[in-house]
This record gives C-alpha cells, sequence and structure tokens, in this order.
C-alpha cells in the first residue's frame, strides 16, 4: 500500500479507537457518537497530513516526529473549541499520530520513480 | 620385475579413467564430480566454444549403459529451468557410453543450507525443486533419489535438479507439462527387488525394493526428508507437521501429489493454515496475530499508550 494509503488506514481506525476511549470518561459519554465521528475525521486529516509528508521523507524519525506534532496540534485545536479535558484529548491525540508516523515511513509503499519514457 | 609404488598406480589408475576425447568435439578440462554409475567431467565443446558436462560410464556394463541412456533420455525430454539440460549422447573411442549436459556452476544444497540463510529463504528454494520434480510427475517420471547432494544452487539463485539416473518412467495422463514420456519398461528400468536409492531419503516401498508399486508418492517422502533437512532443530509446527505427512511410511498416508505439499509450504510461507496442520482458536488466533503482527504491534502500542494516559488523567 502506498504511504498515504496506509497513513489514512492507520490514522482513521486509530481516530475511531480514540473517539471510542472517550467511554472511560463518565461525563461525555453520552457524546460518545459525536466524538468518535471528530476523532475519525481528525485521525484522517492527520493521516492525509503526514502521508503527504512521507511521500517526500524517506526516514522514520522526522516522519515520526512530524506525526507526533500533527496529531497534538490537531488535538490541541479540538481541545481549544471544546475548551476542556485538555490532556485527555491532546494526549491520545499525539499518540494516534506519533504511531500513524512510524506505521506510514516504515510499512508504506514509497513513491516509484517516474517511468522511462519512450522514444 | 620392476614394481610401481602406490602413487604410479593412483596415476594410472587415473589415466586409465579419463574418456578418451579423441575423434570426439570435446576436449577434456578436468573432473567435476562422481555419481554412482560414472564419472562427470568438464570439457570444452570446441564446435561451439563452450564448457560443458560430460558423464560418461566408469566400466563397460549393458545394464549401467542402458541406464545412462535412459537418463539423457529422461533429461533430454524434461524441458524445465530445474532440471540440467541435455545436449549431446553417443560413445567414446574407449567403448564407454557417454552424454553431454549444462555445466551446473554453483553450490550444493546441503552446502548452501548449511549457511547462515533464513528459513524463507530455504522454503523458496525448497518450492523451486518441488516445482521441478512436479513438473517431471506430469511427464510420467519418478526421480527417486531426491536429496540435498543432488541439488545445485547455481551463482544467481538458480535451482537445478540433477541426477536423475535412477529415474523411473511412468505411464501418465497429458497434462499441462505435455504428453507423457513415450517409453515403457526397459533395460533401464529398476527390476522387481533391486534396491536403489539414498537411506534417510528413500521412500521404504523403495528400500523394500517395491520397484511395481514406487509412484510419485516415493518422490514425495523424498521431498518430506529434503525439507527436513533444511528446517531448524526447533521447527515451527505447521513446517514439522508438512515434513511428517510426507514421511508417511504408508504412501496413501503422504500427500497424493509433490503440488499438495509445496502448496502446503506456501501457504507456510504466506502465513495461511496448512492442510498437515489442524488449529485450535488458540493457535489460529497466534497465527492470525502473528500474519499480522504490525496491526496488532500498533494496536497494542495504542492500547498501552492510551491506557497510560487514562491511568495519568483520571488519577
Amino acid at each position: 500500500m502506498s504511504r498515504i494509503g496506509v497513513a489514512l488506514v492507520v490514522g482513521g481506525a486509530l481516530g475511531i479507537l480514540d473517539g471510542l476511549t472517550a467511554w472511560f470518561t463518565p461525563e461525555v459519554r453520552s457524546q460518545l457518537l459525536g466524538i468518535v465521528i471528530g476523532s475519525t475525521v481528525k485521525g484522517l486529516i492527520a493521516g492525509a497530513l503526514i502521508g503527504l509528508f512521507a511521500r517526500k521523507a524517506a526516514r522514520v524519525l522526522p516522519t515520526v516526529l512530524f506525526g507526533t506534532a500533527v496529531g497534538a496540534l490537531l488535538a490541541l485545536g479540538i481541545a481549544l473549541l471544546q475548551g476542556s479535558h485538555y490532556l485527555e484529548i491532546v494526549l491520545p491525540g499525539t499518540l494516534v499520530g506519533l504511531l500513524t508516523g512510524y506505521a506510514t515511513v516504515r510499512y508504506g509503499r514509497p513513491a516509484s520513480a517516474a517511468p522511462a519514457t519512450v522514444r | 620385475m620392476t614394481r610401481l609404488d602406490d602413487l604410479t598406480l593412483a596415476r594410472l589408475r587415473h589415466t586409465m579413467r579419463e574418456p578418451d576425447l579423441s575423434g570426439t568435439r570435446y576436449r577434456l578440462e578436468g573432473m567435476a564430480g562422481a555419481g554412482g554409475m560414472g564419472t562427470v567431467y568438464a570439457v570444452l565443446d570446441t564446435e561451439l566454444g563452450r564448457r560443458v558436462a560430460l558423464k560418461v560410464l566408469d566400466v563397460q556394463d549393458p545394464e549401467v549403459e542402458a541406464r545412462l541412456r535412459q537418463e539423457a533420455q529422461v533429461l533430454a525430454q524434461l524441458e524445465h529451468p530445474g532440471i540440467v539440460p541435455v545436449h549431446d549422447v553417443g560413445r567414446l573411442g574407449d567403448g564407454r557410453a557417454f552424454y553431454t549436459m549444462k555445466l551446473v556452476q554453483g553450490e550444493r544444497l546441503d552446502r548452501y543450507a548449511a549457511r547462515d540463510l533464513s528459513l524463507p529463504s530455504l522454503l523458496r528454494v525448497f518450492l523451486r525443486i518441488a516445482e521441478a520434480v512436479a513438473f517431471a510427475h506430469a511427464r510420467g517420471v519418478v526421480h527417486r533419489d531426491l536429496k540435498p547432494q543432488n541439488v545445485m544452487i547455481g551463482p544467481f539463485g538458480e535451482v537445478l535438479v540433477l541426477d536423475w539416473g535412477l529415474a523411473k518412467v511412468l505411464a501418465a495422463p497429458a497434462g499441462p507439462a505435455g504428453p507423457p514420456l513415450p517409453w515403457r519398461r526397459g533395460k533401464g528400468q529398476t527390476g522387481e527387488g533391486a534396491v536403489l536409492g539414498t537411506p534417510g531419503f528413500m521412500a521404504p516401498e523403495q528400500e523394500a525394493g517395491e520397484s511395481a508399486t514406487v509412484d510419485a508418492r516415493a518422490d514425495v517422502f523424498s521431498l518430506g526428508a529434503l525439507l527436513q533437512s533444511l528446517l531448524p532443530a526447533r521447527p515451527a509446527a505447521p513446517l514439522q507437521a508438512i515434513a511428517r505427512k510426507a514421511l508417511s511410511p504408508r504412501p496413501e498416508d503422504r500427500y497424493a501429489t509433490v503440488a499438495e505439499m509445496a502448496a502446503d509450504v506456501d501457504r507456510f510461507l504466506e502465513g495461511a493454515p496448512v492442510s498437515a496442520y489442524p488449529e485450535d482458536f488458540l493457535r489460529k488466533a497466534l497465527r492470525v496475530l502473528s500474519r499480522h503482527r504490525v496491526a496488532a504491534g500498533i494496536l497494542a502500542a495504542y492500547v498501552v499508550g492510551r491506557g497510560l494516559i487514562l491511568l495519568f488523567t483520571h488519577r
């Protein structure tokens, strides 16, 4: 699978899981569906950005750092909109970005070289 | 009378054994190997300017000669990348029968496997051997002497099954490999009661001299022994089960065809269930986890990380 493909799948899947873990916070349990949808969209956006970055950066460390930063920033944005539960939102979001970054560069297929020109 | 010393005698014996290539297009370069029936020499084909292997009988014996000729005919009919091609057959000036074939340069499988190679790469070599043997079976030929010493790995990774001197020609239905070979039991065929093969790699029915009942499943047994020789000291249980099934004493308990056995090895390489190894729930779960270890690893890392975060934030 291409790097963007891996990033979208991993980001989306971890986003769903991340949303579901809101069940462990009793005061937001009633909003679980909205949280899962929002978290999934956040995971997909993070995945798309990480995938695009990984097409250029072939190494693990820069992609992991980029993924961590993207995950943290997106989660921070949501936490700011929410106005509460900063740590509960930012820390898991950062973890999702970190793991997506690692999986993308480790298991995604790098973009292939341009085909030879036929004359 | 002068007595010859041992060294002189050895030299004389060696010179006497050397093939008389006068009157042929071949020029002797050196010895390439020795087998049960004869000796293989590296020779230069002076007409085509290429090096080939020349197999010649050590003695003039009509029965052994018939077997050598049959080996050459079998090889000539088995055109497959995993089987050595034959170029020429004839008789030397000294009366001995010979045939020439591709000069295979490389490493014998037993030596190749002694290197520090990964199990999947050895299993892929095994699958290439099985492909060649399955092709021969489809053409109605049973090798009957499969062992690591009869498999050569070339410098570019090519896998060649050698030494078809004990091959048995069966009648076989025409298949994708082409029509069956046209011969029937002849002078080169093993008679009932004759035991030919290598102990440890020879099927029990072959060892018992039941030549008439020996069929493709005898090669399945040999391939089982060959597979066993490639496995590490503690192989994975499914692989062990594949080898054990192929090594069943009763032919009917073995894989019916080499292709079936190869399919199981291939499934093992793919992380899929193998027919020789029934799985309970736990084993199946472990195999699925091992097959999807990337996803499992990421999920486990997330669960652990998320658990720690939950513990930390809910304190």
